[in-house]
């Protein structure tokens, strides 16, 4: 866990400050709207389609106890007793009044918390694998770097009003759980053949209207190299990036126009310089950000694990959360435990306050008082001791938070949709919450296995439908709305853009259409072990477009 | 009339009255032998490279850069690489920017920004001095230690 120090700190409570007086100076009219606008948005503050809604950041998706419960304190104080975790591994208040902001960012800025840069043309919240730290298969923890990169793009002066918003995402797992191929940069921790560690830069990665997959635009970066090479993509992005639409304005078009050789001359070039004017961060700052990212102390007794595999056979709930939300830990006796966030029937991503303290109170009785927010929107308990599961799994039970469905079906990424959102096309939660009482016996959705449905309710994206298995956009057509599927996507390390099907379907239509693809997927299967993702690259798509269209099929 | 915003407050702009000149880029490079350089300012648009520049902006007193929109951010990156490339001499932002962007322009190398009258009364200085850079709270300096840029 990161704690801040005395600058941190002094930044935040200034950052406050400053935002206290420009939503004074925006009402005795010193800033326009226009000028306004983009001052909130750096501040983590949206116009939606109700009210305001705060966009807090939680960097690299890593919290502690007192902070979740600092977030539970202020959606019943100046929300409405809920929050959102998103995508972005944030945590959104749909309800936040204008006037009561300052006050939310400095009760944010009491537990080490801020919402700079969670909005706006400027770099955003720096995300990076939710198992970080805890994994099995981890070369190293990425996030003294994410941190390092966080503090590096606070308040930089040349990257606030960039062409549009800019997001990196990091991973130190050759397994990627963090999306990196779909960012603006992606980052990967590697070794060189001499076995020194360093990064591979991926740019021009991003879902949205025009989706693409990042391009390695760096195979070796040194480490102390990260910083000025950073800033020399940023300059160049921040140059030469369009500003004519705001559509085509996100560098992954810079990359797929100027051609990713040309754009690596002039990244390279740049580079120099930046080299040339900066000093390397001083060792003893990097020293002291590694430091605050070691494991904790963990309790070395070897867990009893036949003792704990009879407790676990004997209730065949707690065996089927046990199979399903809990990982592999890189130290024998203890687990990863994802809590989900997807109860049938909920909204994807919500948490009530007494949920969030309920989480918290795990946190710092089980897991080292630590926690994670995965950009799946789900909870993790990145370290708990393996013989604790039972007990942990009871708490989750009573407080309705033990929903065995991590990596399936259910377990699916949905954007606010119209319900919220002033962008949207189309209804998003519903869809979700139809498809999740569609599919609502969880031992159906066991025996399907691991399935990604993602879906958006317009063009921006923000569902990841585009690296679905299965992805469902939501669009108006004349007024109706209109759902079209895209098959075989995959955010991994293997990352693919979803093929479009065909045609939408309407509203009604949309979870049978669903139900079709995977009724012919459990035809096809050659075992339970066959995955969707497996068996439609083995296939193909056409299997599946037969399948979702029977009378095209039947008259061809 | 037109209003330099710097460290020190607001001032009316003489450059003009004291027989200074903005040349627009393209005709530069013309007539200059009738010109005196330390009266000499180049407008420079916010889409030209650096390189371009060369052999011209080092000797010209001034160099003008304009910010079409407060929201586009071209000419802190400019300004900053006319300082790497080592451009000594004064360095005016031009244009649509607000008092919360005033660090910014001097972190990136400005030394002045030149704002219109109505500006000026709807954002009075006050607000600008406010926006003076706190060096002691720039994790760039902290980190990376900014030392290219000039009078910070």
């Amino acid at each position: 866990m990161y704690n801040y120090n005395q600058f941190d700190h002094d930044f935040v409570r200034n950052r406050v400050k400053e935002f206290r007086g420009q939503v004074e100076r925006r009402l005795d009219g010193s800033l326009t709207e226009d000028e306004f606008k983009p001052l909130r948005l750096m501040n983590g503050l949206y116009l939606q389609l109700h009210a305001y809604m705060l966009r807090v950041a939680i960097p690299y998706g890593t919290l502690n106890s007192r902070q979740m419960n600092q977030l539970a304190m202020i959606s019943e104080k100046w929300d409405k007793g809920y929050g959102h975790f998103t995508t972005r591994q944030n945590i959104q208040y749909n309800w936040p009044k204008l006037k009561d902001t300052p006050d939310i960012l400095d009760a944010l800025a009491d537990v080490e918390m801020h919402a700079i840069q969670t909005s706006g043309n400027c770099v955003r919240n720096v995300t990076a694998d939710h198992f970080a730290g805890a994994a099995a298969d981890e070369i190293e923890d990425p996030r003294p770097t994410a941190e390092l990169l966080r503090q590096w793009s606070m308040d930089h002066p040349e990257f606030q009003f960039l062409p549009r918003k800019f997001k990196i995402a990091m991973t130190g797992s050759p397994n990627d759980r963090a999306v990196t191929k779909a960012h603006d940069i992606g980052i990967r921790m590697v070794r060189n053949d001499k076995n020194e560690p360093g990064y591979e830069i991926l740019i021009g990665g991003g879902l949205g209207r025009t989706p693409m997959i990042g391009k390695v635009v760096r195979e070796f970066l040194p480490k102390e190299n990260l910083l000025p090479y950073v800033e020399a993509i940023l300059q160049v992005y921040n140059l030469n990036g369009r500003r004519d639409n705001k559509y085509k304005a996100r560098i992954k078009i810079l990359v797929h126009e100027t051609g990713i050789d040309t754009l690596r001359g002039w990244i390279e070039e740049v580079f120099k310089t930046q080299k040339a004017h900066h000093q390397a961060p001083p060792a003893e700052m990097i020293e002291a950000i590694e430091a605050q990212f070691q494991p904790p102390e963990f309790d070395t007794a070897k867990v009893d694990e036949d003792k704990l595999s009879k407790i676990i056979s004997a209730d065949p709930l707690l065996r089927s959360f046990v199979e399903t939300n809990v990982s592999e830990h890189f130290d024998s006796n203890h687990s990863i435990v994802t809590i989900s966030l997807k109860p049938i029937g909920g909204t994807p991503g919500d948490a009530t306050a007494e949920q969030m303290r309920i989480m918290a109170g795990l946190a710092e009785a089980y897991g080292y008082d630590e926690l994670r927010v995965s950009h799946e929107q789900n909870i993790i308990l990145p370290h708990v001791r393996r013989d604790d599961l039972p007990e942990i799994y009871k708490v989750l039970k009573e407080a309705g938070l033990a929903t065995a469905n991590v990596g399936l079906l259910s377990d699916m990424i949905a954007c606010p949709g119209m319900d919220y959102c002033a962008l949207a096309t189309a209804r998003s939660i519903p869809v979700a919450q139809e498809l999740l009482n569609a599919f609502e016996d969880l031992k159906v959705q066991q025996d399907i296995g691991p399935l990604k449905i993602k879906i958006s309710g317009c063009i921006n994206a923000c569902g990841h439908h585009h690296v679905g298995h299965i992805g469902i956009l939501g669009l108006d057509k004349a007024g109706v709305e209109s759902y079209q599927i895209t098959l075989g996507g995959d955010g991994t390390e293997t990352a693919t853009i979803g093929e479009r099907a065909g045609p939408g379907f309407s509203y009604e239509e949309i979870v049978p259409a669903v139900s079709r693809i995977i009724d012919r997927y459990m035809d096809i299967r050659e075992s339970g072990d066959d995955t969707f993702l497996d068996v439609y690259r083995r296939v193909g798509a056409d299997v599946f477009k037969d399948a979702l269209y029977p009378e095209e099929a039947a008259s061809a | 009339m037109s209003i330099i915003v710097r460290d020190s407050g607001f001032e009316i702009d003489t450059w003009e009255s004291d027989g200074g000149l903005f040349i627009d880029l393209e005709k530069y490079g013309q007539d200059v032998a009738e010109r005196e350089p330390t009266k000499t300012a180049i407008d420079i648009p916010n889409d030209v490279t650096v390189e371009s520049l060369k052999g011209l902006f080092e000797s010209a007193a001034m160099i003008r850069i304009p910010f079409p929109s407060f929201a586009d951010g071209r000419g802190f990156s400019l300004a900053k690489q006319l300082r790497q490339q080592g451009y000594a001499g004064r360095l005016r932002a031009v244009g649509h920017i607000i008092a919360d962007q005033y660090g910014f322009t001097r972190v990136c190398g400005f030394d002045e920004v030149e704002i219109d009258d109505e500006m000026a009364k709807r954002q009075p200085e006050d607000q600008w001095i406010a926006r003076i850079p706190k060096q002691e709270l720039s994790y760039q300096k902290l980190l990376m230690g900014e030392r290219s840029l000039r009078n910070i």
